[in-house]
């Protein structure tokens, strides 16, 4: 491994494996990059960081072929190179794992890996060295999978250990992970991190591209921190802190973590007992659940995406009905027999802030003012007229820009020409106008920038802190940490711990997120 | 006994003459559908590749210019197919239909025109068509008791075109799963991006499988005018590039199980005109119009999820946008 730290002045490139120099792209009148310069020194983790939005995605397109520069230059080895498509990318060891898989679910591992590089017209003359290649890969970096297992049937670490392989198996010497972490529960992140870093030791160099500050910091050698389209600067991993990185992505200073005084838990506002439902196709999705949330407390439910958490937020919300067990919101009980509507639950002081804020929160092609009184039509926010008033309404939304800092402060601006941050505000802002005494949120700052973040999680400790009780799902264990107060862990739809906000790390979280259960119940 | 041997000898081989042209579409119609285009123009196809087989066949006398102009005109409706679905994105059950359309006019338009018969092209003399062939050992094998009959009738004595679309089968088969392109097809059938990203380009994967859709489906229709009948009717393809397209369907889009589903749509076809008029013990007699819905009706009945599930390549239908 070498180990090459020397930088020479000018652009001298012999030493770096992949350089650019000044990168532009633009979509329409977006500037998506503006004079981007990025050195790469071989056999390093390099990160990639920076917000939603930021340019980072666009410039690995361009380095992988899938979108092309404007103008500026490009330098493989010192060379330099033009690459118009992927093919060019690949023939010039530039492999990529995008952050949605690009395998095929009903086709063998073998099959995937193979696409693209058969070995020749007939399946059969590339089939033995494919699997030969894939044995010695796995061996060497620690990673084998069965070549014969139809990738359906892969969770989703394995999958990206496919991806992996594929890249490798194509000769990548520069391998591009577009957020590798987003969709691994903790253990397997840690695997992942472990198989990169024999990576670098074999010589690959490695682009790692997150907005994840905790990743930058253990893995990478070197990091370069985007914003706006903008290289905003270059550090050595080892010379920085995440609070410096913190702040160049966002342009001032931000509090990572919100300040949380104790907790004062007060009444009983909801108690979920023996919950239970099924999907369209008969799993049980939701298993025996049973849970309280107080007043002045909130309850983080911890897990992987896609066990129990959305069906649970539905019925608390009122867009599901349950099949088996009931529950009881300030007082009002609800059974598989009850008629319950989103309309009801919001007359009973009920807010929902969904997870899928596109699909559930907000009509994208409606104006921003007209998002700020969804499912409140028939209250007093339409103004005092029997027809909606609409310069009642412009003059509200007005007033919640200004409070919740939405920019542009434009009622007027249609709702998909806001960034994700400012889209999640307009939800927050309208769901916590009325008060709620149950708060129900999913993935609050999924898609949202860091400054965002900050500003939201102080608006629910706020919430919290006048008496409203909140139940936070999300998948981000920092969140759920640095927000909780008490912790239920969710798996397969069924509890499998519940424990104390203070006691929680993510090395106990994310085993109880895999089903394993310590005893720590209480 | 004798009686009903032969009797049941006759169907099969009616079916098999039926069921040819439904093999060749269903084929064009896996190639196209497995890259992930929605192919509802196999009937267009076919019609104008049996009106270009008839008309070629009967202005040059010769029945090979005729099968290469078919497949030429099947090829080019593809192509069109392709422009509008690939190349410009557009709606593939759309551009299909108008296919369809297009073909309907325009083989009866030029038949008018060129022939002067209200659409139908001149009977062709047996020189210009595909005639039966005898296979070999047919004599030899005549001695012995069933086996030499089941040869002579149901194995030997059809036209070279039944027998391609019966090679074609496999072809097809070792195509798909045996082979690079077989691979990539199926693959931008499932995710074309996925194939994007493996630096392999997605449009000309999708024409080639279109236009190896084209071909199958212009042996089709020269099949029809120029070998199976003597002429060119209008619309004398009747719904059987749709009867295909259930049969791809019914064989959950594997030629080999597609293969089965034509020799059943076909064996229905056969039987029909020959209960016609029939009373059967119990039920009576079954109305023609009947067996013709069938193949239809047991389409419906498959993709409402009553027998197992179907499961169409999971791309299929959407235009490939990076």
């Amino acid at each position: 491994m070498s180990n090459v730290t020397q930088k020479t002045s000018g652009g001298s490139a012999a030493c770096y494996i992949l350089e650019l120099q000044k990168v532009c792209k633009s979509f329409g009148l977006v500037q998506a990059n503006k004079n981007i310069d990025l050195q790469i020194q071989p056999g390093t983790i390099h990160g990639i960081i920076g917000e939603n939005g930021a340019g980072k995605s666009t410039l690995m397109n361009i380095l992988y072929g899938l979108h092309r520069a404007d103008s500026g230059s490009m330098f493989i080895d010192g060379a330099p190179t033009r690459i118009k498509s992927s093919a060019d990318a690949l023939s010039l060891g530039i492999g990529m794992v995008h952050q949605h898989f690009m395998l095929i679910p009903r086709f063998t591992v073998l099959e995937n890996v193979m696409l693209g590089s058969e070995g020749g017209a007939l399946l059969k003359l590339g089939r033995a060295s494919t699997i030969a290649k894939l044995k010695e890969l796995g061996q060497t970096f620690d990673m084998e999978v069965d070549p014969d297992l139809l990738v359906s049937d892969l969770n989703v670490g394995m999958r990206q250990r496919v991806e992996i392989l594929k890249a490798l198996k194509g000769g990548a010497k520069i391998l591009i992970l577009d957020e590798p972490t987003g969709v691994l529960t903790p253990q397997e992140a840690t695997q992942l991190f472990d198989i990169l870093n024999k990576l670098r030791v074999n010589g690959v160099t490695i682009l790692l591209i997150t907005h994840k500050l905790a990743e930058i910091m253990a893995i990478t050698d070197n990091v370069s921190i985007m914003r706006g389209g903008e290289m905003v600067g270059h550090r050595k991993t080892s010379e920085t802190n995440p609070q410096e990185l913190a702040e160049l992505m966002v342009g001032r200073k931000v509090l990572l973590n919100v300040e949380k005084p104790e907790a004062m838990p007060m009444d009983v506002a909801l108690t979920v007992k023996n919950l239970g439902c099924f999907s369209s196709r008969g799993h049980k999705v939701l298993d025996n659940l049973s849970f309280e949330v107080r007043a002045g407390e909130i309850l983080g439910i911890a897990g992987v995406s896609g066990n129990g958490q959305t069906p649970l937020m539905e019925i608390l919300s009122g867009m599901r009905k349950p099949d088996e067990g009931s529950f009881e919101i300030l007082g009002k009980k609800i059974t598989p027999e009850n008629e319950v509507t989103p309309n009801i639950m919001r007359e009973n002081f009920i807010g929902h802030i969904p997870e899928d804020r596109h699909k559930h929160g907000l009509i994208l092609s409606f104006e921003a003012y007209e998002n700020m009184i969804l499912g409140f039509h028939n209250s007093n926010l339409t103004g005092t007229k029997k027809t909606l008033d609409k310069n009642y309404m412009l003059e509200h939304c007005d007033a919640r820009m200004e409070e919740y800092d939405i920019r542009p402060r434009n009622s007027k601006l249609l709702a998909s020409s806001f960034s994700g941050g400012n889209q999640q505000k307009i939800v927050v802002a309208r769901e916590l106008y009325k008060n709620p005494k149950l708060l129900i949120v999913g993935e609050p700052t999924r898609g949202v920038d860091v400054g965002a973040i900050e500003f939201i999680h102080k608006q629910l400790i706020a919430l919290r802190d006048r008496g409203c009780a909140i139940i936070l799902v999300s998948v981000e264990l920092d969140e759920i940490m640095g927000l909780s107060d008490r912790i239920l862990v969710m798996n397969k739809g069924q509890e499998v711990a519940t424990i104390r906000g203070e006691d929680a790390n993510a090395q106990n979280l994310g085993l109880m997120m895999a089903g394993i259960s310590q005893g720590a119940k209480n | 006994m004798i009686d009903f041997f032969f009797q049941v000898l006759w169907a099969l081989d009616a079916t098999l003459r039926v069921a040819t042209p439904l093999m060749l579409c269903a084929m064009a119609g896996i190639f196209s559908e497995r890259s992930g285009i929605v192919d509802i123009s196999l009937e267009g196809k076919l019609l104008s590749g049996a009106f270009v087989a008839a008309a070629i066949a009967s202005l040059t006398g010769s029945a090979w210019l005729g099968l290469g102009g078919a497949i030429c005109a099947s090829v080019l409706m593809s192509l069109l197919h392709g422009f509008a679905c690939i190349t410009h994105k557009g709606d593939q059950v759309v551009s299909g239909v108008a296919i369809n359309f297009l073909a309907s006019g325009l083989t009866v338009i030029l038949g008018i025109a060129i022939f002067k018969r209200g659409g139908q092209t001149p009977t062709l003399s047996s020189d210009e068509r595909f005639r039966p062939i005898e296979l070999w050992f047919v004599d030899i094998l005549d001695n012995l008791p069933i086996l030499g009959s089941v040869y002579r009738e149901l194995v030997s004595g059809h036209s070279l075109l039944v027998y391609i679309a019966l090679i074609c089968v496999p072809v097809a088969s070792f195509i798909l799963y045996r082979t690079r392109f077989g691979l990539r097809l199926r693959a931008v059938g499932e995710s074309p991006i996925a194939v994007d990203s493996a630096g392999v380009s997605v449009t000309w994967l999708r024409y080639r499988a279109l236009i190896v859709g084209g071909v199958f489906c212009g042996i089709a229709g020269a099949y029809l005018s120029i070998s199976h009948g003597a002429n060119f009717v209008r619309e004398m393809s009747a719904g059987k590039g749709y009867i295909a397209l259930a049969a791809v369907i019914f064989g959950n889009w594997r030629p080999i199980s597609a293969f089965w589903a034509c020799l059943m749509f076909g064996f229905l076809d056969a039987i029909t005109s020959r209960l016609q008029g029939v009373d059967l013990p119990i039920i009576g007699e079954i109305p023609s119009q009947l067996m013709v819905a069938l193949p239809y009706i047991m389409t419906i009945i498959l993709l409402s999820g009553f027998i197992g599930r179907p499961s169409p390549p999971s791309a299929i239908g959407l235009p490939y946008r990076k």
